[in-house]
């Protein structure tokens, strides 16, 4: 089969497993799952066909997969849409497949399949958990299965199809239909415990978020499609588009086309992959059940955002003479820097598993768009790579971690939030194989030398900020680095190392086997997903095998970026930050015994206050758009424009109406027109009465007085009518 | 030859005869035969003109004729009607045939 046709199906089973699930299924838990699935497994299938045929093909960077299909006429010509498998396509399809299909599977087990239904447990709140007697009548409280658990399989269906449709297209149109699909599904996903008001706020928020990005990404994408008549790749990416957009200048601030064309695109990113200043949604979007902060956050929407600036790299970098860096990328690059540093450093004083992971995910994501900045996309691109499998494996076994604490709440009856870091610890020997994961996951993302996945990808950013001198950049990212080391580390401190530090943790249990099994397949990416990207002329373990990233993904470009040499400045940095970061994080948490607060607390003062709080970006934004705007709605349109003017001004025409109506009732239509028909009626009656007593009935009569008529008659022709 | 203001004076006085008898006459027979009068006076008024003014031509006579019948055949109608009203209200008095007043 020709490769194209393969790629065109790869979305085809998702969508079917969800309208199946949605349409039929929907009552049969064990169906919808098992649709789900054999979906999901179905493109996984075919996507590593594909990986494969793509790696043999040699030079799929001039020849990329292709076909094409008119999709609807544009004057003269068609819109084309169609597949498009490049190199970059099969790094992200390779992760994208595994990752979605690991975290269905995980979802069968979190959302506990298999487990009792809940005593009280009710559609859009999570399951409280079911009472079950044992043989010999005790009673114990186990975890309830997920009442809406084939909606859930549904969306995730939905959001693998919408994952699948951005990686294949050929186009920015179809990417983008991919990618709002997928911004829906987040939506549907964050608030899938909707009877939670703070589930219903994040999934508003992330909603309105991101939709600020992807409108002016549209923009973008309509000034793009409006100068190069074509959103397809081969036509936007080829040297004359190119040098069109750089040579056209655009209508507003003075910059070319390709410069407003890459920052309007870029800012759809920012939306997406939730940097700064739009990086306020993805915490808040915790609140969604564990799978879906692995999918969202690690496999599939936020590393849209950066596929997207990869994807579009050719337009970012336009214009670049002699490795200067275009504005688009120095905006990348600042921006990028900026939200690496800044969420690591909120990532140090949250106390939420899972928003820790959510910052770091912010930070990650900082470091790859600050590596597309500096021109480095292949490293951005390894990274993206790399942290799709360590944060989905981290999200994945914060999953566990919550879960066997849940269990141990539910056994205890103790009223704590089963995702609070101080209220675990010890957890090492209870839930041993979510440990040894998690350490891996841990460990890749803070760059543990050598063994981790994240160390490579990380490295490569670092050895590009330092080859293209870009200090600010490089020292931003160490730092950044440094952090991530050590909120990692502090993060397995309290949840795994020392003692439990609360009645639950003590009683929590590993999970079950359906848990398990994808945080040891990611926990292998998490180990080897680096290797193919060790640089050649890396000491003693360079070389062995071939640096299949840089040749491989680079080719994705006409031109092979130029292999940066190896030097021991970013590897020391690398280094340094990673195992002090680590060293660090155990220090200060190391034995934290009970009811302990925070060590930073007293070490940082008011700025702990400030991190934990998140800089107050929150409460800033409702200051400044969500009261506003809540102040607009409620105040302005509603109580002065709706109910004042536009109401009043209704209500003014009716009275005038309702007036002119009476006066016309009063005036005219009761006298003038009622009083002529009573007046016809009445008088005929009236002429009727006082006639109808010459109506005898006697013959004779009548013809008396005809006889009397007919005399007048006579008389009046006679006397008056024949007078000369 | 008698003149013809005589023939006239008397159909007319004929006419006035029957004339009073339809009006005045309860008994619904008599203004029957009232009627009749009156149609001999016409017939009268019409032989005489005729003998008068133009008798070279036929057309008076058979006028005349022609009233005689439908006179013939108004009495067969008129008395059918009396015979059938008779036997319903076992009276033919004109003034309580009165059921067409008000």
């Amino acid at each position: 089969m020709e490769p194209s046709i393969l790629v065109w199906l790869l979305p085809v089973p998702p969508i079917l497993a969800f309208f199946l699930i949605i349409f039929l299924t929907n009552r049969s838990k064990s169906l919808s799952h098992i649709l789900a699935i054999t979906a999901t497994f179905l493109s996984f299938i075919g996507s590593m066909v594909i990986v494969t045929l793509a790696i043999r093909s040699g030079h799929l960077g001039e020849e990329p997969f292709t076909s094409v299909l008119n999709w609807f006429p544009t004057g003269d010509t068609w819109f084309q849409i169609g597949v498009w498998v490049d190199p970059l396509t099969v790094a992200t399809l390779f992760f994208v497949a595994i990752t979605i299909l690991v975290i269905i599977f995980y979802s069968v087990g979190y959302q506990n399949y298999g487990q009792p239904k809940g005593d009280h447990d009710q559609p859009g709140l999570p399951p409280h958990g079911a009472t079950v007697e044992d043989e010999q009548g005790h009673k114990h409280r186990v975890p309830s299965i997920e009442p809406m658990y084939s909606r859930f399989f549904a969306f995730l269906s939905l959001f693998a199809f919408g994952m699948y449709v951005l990686v294949i297209s050929n186009n920015l149109l179809t990417l983008f239909v991919g990618w709002e699909i997928m911004g829906l599904c987040s939506y549907l996903l964050i608030g899938f415990w909707y009877a939670k008001p703070s589930a219903r706020a994040a999934a508003i928020k992330a909603f309105l978020t991101t939709r600020v990005g992807d409108v002016v990404m549209l923009l973008g994408l309509a000034y793009l499609y409006s100068l190069a008549g074509s959103l397809s790749y081969d036509v936007i990416f080829s040297e004359e588009t190119l040098a069109m957009l750089t040579s056209t200048s655009a209508p507003i601030f003075g910059v070319s086309a390709a410069v407003l064309i890459g920052l309007f695109l870029f800012f759809g990113t920012v939306g997406k992959s939730a940097q700064f200043p739009l990086h306020v949604w993805l915490p808040d979007a915790m609140e969604g059940p564990t799978p879906v902060s692995a999918m969202i956050h690690a496999a599939t929407m936020v590393s849209a955002g950066v596929y997207l600036v990869v994807r579009v790299f050719p337009i970012i970098s336009a214009g670049m003479h002699h490795g200067e860096p275009t504005l688009t990328m120095n905006v990348m690059a600042f921006i990028g820097a900026f939200t690496g540093l800044f969420a690591a450093t909120i990532a140090v004083a949250q106390n939420d598993i899972k928003r820790v992971l959510a910052f770091s995910t912010i930070s990650q994501l900082g470091y790859m768009i600050a590596a597309i900045g500096i021109g480095a996309y292949v490293a951005a691109a390894f990274h993206l790579f790399t942290h799709a499998f360590f944060k989905a494996l981290l999200f994945l076994g914060s999953g566990s971690v919550i879960h066997g604490v849940e269990h141990g709440v539910l056994h205890t009856g103790e009223e704590i939030d089963p995702q609070d870091m101080f209220n675990m610890g010890g957890l090492r020997k209870k839930m041993p194989f979510t440990f040894w994961t998690f350490l891996i996951g841990g460990l890749a993302l803070s760059g543990f030398p050598f063994l981790s996945a994240g160390f490579w990808s990380k490295d490569e950013i670092l050895a590009d900020a330092f080859a293209h001198a870009n200090w600010p950049v490089l020292i931003v990212l160490a730092f950044a680095a440094l952090l991530t080391a050590f909120y990692t580390m502090r993060q397995i401190t309290l949840t795994f190392l020392g003692q439990a530090r609360t009645e639950s943790a003590g009683h929590a249990v590993e999970s079950k086997w359906t848990m398990v099994l994808p945080l040891v397949v990611l926990a292998v990416f998490a180990v080897v997903a680096g290797w193919p990207g060790i640089p050649e002329d890396f000491p003693v373990i360079g070389g062995f095998i071939p640096n299949f990233v840089h040749e491989f993904v680079g080719e994705t470009l006409a031109e092979l970026p130029e292999t940066i040499a190896f030097h021991w400045v970013p590897l020391v940095i690398s280094l340094v930050v990673s195992l002090g970061g680590l060293a660090l994080g155990w220090w200060v948490y190391r034995g934290l015994p009970v009811g302990a607060q925070d060590p930073l607390e007293k070490l940082l003062g008011p700025v702990y206050k400030l991190l934990q709080n998140k800089y107050y970006f929150d409460e800033l934004y409702d200051y400044i758009f969500v009261r506003p705007a809540y102040w607009l709605a409620s105040t302005f349109t509603y109580l002065w424009m709706d109910r004042t003017i536009i109401d009043g001004f209704l209500h003014f025409v009716a009275r005038i109406i309702f007036s002119l109506g009476g006066i016309l009732r009063n005036y005219i239509d009761k006298p003038v027109i009622n009083g002529f028909g009573d007046f016809v009626g009445e008088s005929v009656k009236r002429i009727g009465r006082s006639g109808r007593f010459i109506q005898t009935g006697r013959v004779q009569q009548y013809m008396v007085m005809a006889l009397v008529i007919a005399f007048g008659t006579l008389f009046y022709y006679l006397f008056f009518l024949s007078q000369p | 030859m008698i003149p013809l203001s005589y023939f006239l004076v008397f159909a007319a006085a004929l006419f006035c005869i029957g004339l009073y008898g339809v009006l005045a006459r309860k008994n619904a027979i008599a203004i029957l035969m009232g009627i009749e009068l009156m149609l001999n006076a016409v017939v009268i008024n019409l032989v005489a003109f005729w003998r008068f003014r133009s008798p070279e031509s036929i057309t008076g006579q058979a006028f005349g004729v022609i009233v005689f019948a439908v006179a013939a055949a108004e009495v067969a109608v008129g008395l059918a009607l009396f015979i059938s009203i008779f036997r319903r209200r076992n009276s033919i008095a004109a003034d309580e045939i009165d059921l067409l007043k008000w």
